[in-house]
């Protein structure tokens, strides 16, 4: 009697089976989308079989099965049992994080002066950075005090159309809009935030998703006042201390260039708008961290952690849920009044709940709670596929599945190290 | 009162179809705590293969109605729960025992997919389809209005409620909806007693994709459009739907169905059509402000 080997069945047949296998589903997966096309005909609808293309898709799926298993066997004999190299990274990451972001932090503000640096590039920076202090602002709410919120971008559209509408009927400069907006953004926070305060968990995530679909229907259907569907156009700029960015100024006041002397470049606003932002989003990074160390940070973690402990402590949840969704709703009132004065132009187009589960999708993949990651993961999400534009619809294609992939492969974020806020002395 | 029953006609008729949808949220909730948000799209796509399926059958089968319908059924539940055990497989199986938000960022991306994958293979235009099934009962008529009942709303109310009764018995009567009922209790504890809990997970999956599909079918019938985006706002409607009637409650899927579908039906009769959404959600709000846990949801019990 031999004994059994062991290794028991041949790995290559069995791999070749796996894939045939994957590739027959495949096939049957395919046949009906990529099988048959629906044409317009002229009185009806009618279809035209495209059937060896299902065939291909078989054929690319049972293939890359294989290959994947291959490759699979190969790696894991060869780095069995060593942490994989991006959690070592994060581990590292987590250690010198205060280094890491200052050195980001400089990064960014050479960024314009460094000489591959062109309209565009700086262009594409400001968007990353307004998703980066979205994203900050949304870690209060999930990240830290643990509330899952779907409709985030409710608030960005207050602030975005709270600046556009004060600066069309009242005539407030950007400015004086910026902190109106932030209020206003926050005070939708706390209308939100009383009726869901009994539920939990997905009520609550169903009840934001369901009032981010609110406020964008009233926007689309509240013509009068918010422009409708066609939005809101003309928007003023901002200005540095009264210095307009443009060409010509109006008797009395100065344009940026004549002030310092400079010859007129369009180039100038965008910097400044890429500077801008980029203060913005430093101070909403400031601003989280220091609060995750108050007293009302604590009670957010405290509260996420255990709800039940938290009442027993004399905690109120009530205010502290409150006052973590008023803060993330503050920070978006903040960049969504960016927003709109960057755009110069904005419409309900812009506040879908495809820009919440962006946002969400930045938090979550980032390592809920880590700042670094936030920055990382609005650089994949919003940074990479400004890069490919050209690839028009297959980009969102991508950017689904990237979403998937990114999640199987990491499932507790880039990095998710989260770093205790709070030590009881260190241990010998 | 004539325009009302009418109205009640119609909202019965959508929530019927709300309600199939939501099955699929509340099951998979209920087992597995996670909002699939690729739900929608998957009835999106049930829509989709029922369209191309009814289409093949009548011009192979020499334009038969009953057999292009009954083709479009069967085809596209087969097709449908396919691609609903596909997606369960591959985005949210490998992803148990995750943290919480995983699968659902997961099941965004699948649902960013199945979106663009349907708008790159058929195109992003309507799809339209002629009348199939004409016809109806006048019920009555008075001051020169008269509400009529089609064919087709009698079809999808007696669709819905045969299944219902056939999907109510797998659950409450076969081995099947046991092990789902114990996996839904408690996971680990399922697992021990020798319950195969991945493959009750699966069967949720092609169940609550076999229940979207139908609905697909019938709403390709009843509006006679389609295109690649319907599944996003059905979804949301489908889930508030399941969240109003008590998320994890199937009872409760199916009334918040009907409510859903009564409110929108009402509100654009007798209000304004455009805000028939806020309405949906208003009321959801309001009905969680009194019960936090839904219509029939079961109240939370939280143990320490």
């Amino acid at each position: 009697m031999a004994t059994a080997p062991a290794d028991p069945a041949p790995p290559l047949k069995d791999a070749v089976i796996d894939a045939a296998l994957a590739g027959l589903v495949a096939a049957a997966l395919a046949l009906p989308m990529l099988g048959f096309h629906l044409e317009d005909g002229t009185t009806s609808l009618t279809l035209s079989p495209h059937l060896p293309r299902v065939g291909l898709a078989a054929l690319v799926v049972a293939g890359g099965r294989l290959g994947l298993t291959l490759a699979r066997r190969g790696l894991a004999a060869r780095r069995a049992g060593r942490p994989g190299r991006l959690a070592r990274l994060g581990g590292r990451l987590s250690g010198t994080r205060l280094w890491v972001g200052w050195a980001m932090l400089l990064f960014a503000a050479v960024l314009p002066l460094l000489p591959f640096a062109d309209r565009n590039l700086i262009d594409k920076a400001t968007m990353v950075l307004i998703y980066v202090m979205l994203g900050w602002g949304l870690n209060v709410v999930v990240g830290l005090a643990g509330l899952l919120d779907l409709g985030f971008v409710a608030f960005y559209a207050v602030g975005a159309y709270s600046y556009a509408l004060l600066a069309h009927y009242f005539g407030l400069s950007f400015w004086a809009c910026l902190p109106l907006a932030g209020l206003l953004a926050a005070a939708f926070g706390l209308t939100l935030g009383f009726p869901v305060l009994r539920l939990r968990g997905d009520y609550l995530a169903i009840v934001t998703l369901g009032f981010g679909e609110i406020v964008r229907v009233v926007l689309v259907n509240w013509g009068d006042l918010t422009g409708g569907p066609n939005g809101l156009g003309g928007i003023p700029r901002p200005t540095l201390f009264g210095l307009r960015f443009a060409a010509y100024a109006p008797p009395g006041h100065h344009t940026f260039a004549q002030f310092f002397g400079l010859r007129f470049s369009p180039e100038h606003r965008i910097v400044f708008l890429y500077f801008l932002i980029l203060i913005l989003a430093s101070v909403t990074n400031l601003v989280t961290l220091r609060l995750r160390r108050l007293p009302i940070g604590r009670a957010w973690e405290a509260l996420r952690e255990d709800e039940i402990a938290c009442r027993s402590l004399g905690l109120n949840p009530t205010t502290v849920k409150l006052s973590a969704f008023a803060t993330g709703a503050m920070c978006a009132g903040f960049a969504g009044s960016f927003f709109a004065t960057r755009q110069g132009f904005i419409s309900p187009e812009s506040f879908t709940f495809m820009e919440s589960a962006v946002i969400l999708a930045i938090v979550v993949l980032g390592g809920m709670g880590s700042q670094i990651g936030v920055v990382l993961a609005a650089l994949l999400l919003v940074g990479l596929p400004e890069w490919f534009r050209e690839l028009q619809q297959y980009r969102m294609l991508a950017f689904g599945a990237a979403l998937v992939l990114i999640m199987l492969w990491r499932p507790s974020g880039l990095l998710s190290g989260r770093a205790p806020t709070i030590r009881l002395g260190e241990r010998t | 009162m004539e325009y009302f029953l009418q109205q009640l006609i119609n909202g019965i008729t959508l929530g019927a179809i709300y309600g199939l949808i939501a099955i699929g949220y509340t099951m998979v909730y209920g087992i597995i705590g996670m909002i699939n948000f690729a739900h929608g799209d998957i009835y999106m796509l049930g829509a989709f293969f029922a369209l191309i399926a009814y289409l093949a059958a009548t011009t192979m089968g020499g334009g038969s109605v009953a057999f292009g319908l009954m083709a479009a059924l069967l085809a596209t539940m087969l097709f449908t729960s396919l691609w609903g055990w596909a997606v369960e497989r591959l985005a949210y199986r490998p992803l148990r025992g995750a943290p919480r938000l995983a699968p659902l960022i997961s099941a965004i991306g699948m649902s960013i997919v199945l979106q663009n994958f349907t708008q790159l293979t058929q195109g992003a235009r309507v799809k339209p389809l002629q009348p199939v099934i004409h016809g109806g009962v006048t019920l009555l008529k008075a001051n020169g209005f008269a509400v009529s009942l089609s064919w087709l709303q009698i079809t999808i109310v007696l669709v819905t409620v045969a299944l219902m009764l056939v999907f109510t018995w797998v659950i409450t009567r076969t081995p099947l909806g046991r092990a789902q009922r114990a996996t839904e209790q408690d996971m680990k504890m399922a697992a021990l007693l020798g319950v195969n809990v991945d493959r009750v997970i699966s069967t949720t999956f092609v169940i609550g994709a076999a229940l979207a599909s139908v609905a697909g079918l019938m709403v390709t019938l009843y509006y006679g459009v389609i295109d690649f985006y319907i599944g996003f706002l059905a979804g949301i409607k489908a889930f508030t739907a399941a969240v109003l009637g008590g998320i994890g409650s199937l009872p409760g899927a199916m009334l918040g169905g009907l409510a859903i579908g009564l409110i929108e039906a009402l509100w654009s009769g007798y209000f304004s059509i455009e805000y028939k959404d806020v309405a949906a959600f208003s009321i959801l709000v309001l009905v969680l402000l009194f019960r936090p846990s839904g219509l029939l949801g079961r109240p939370e019990v939280e143990k320490i």
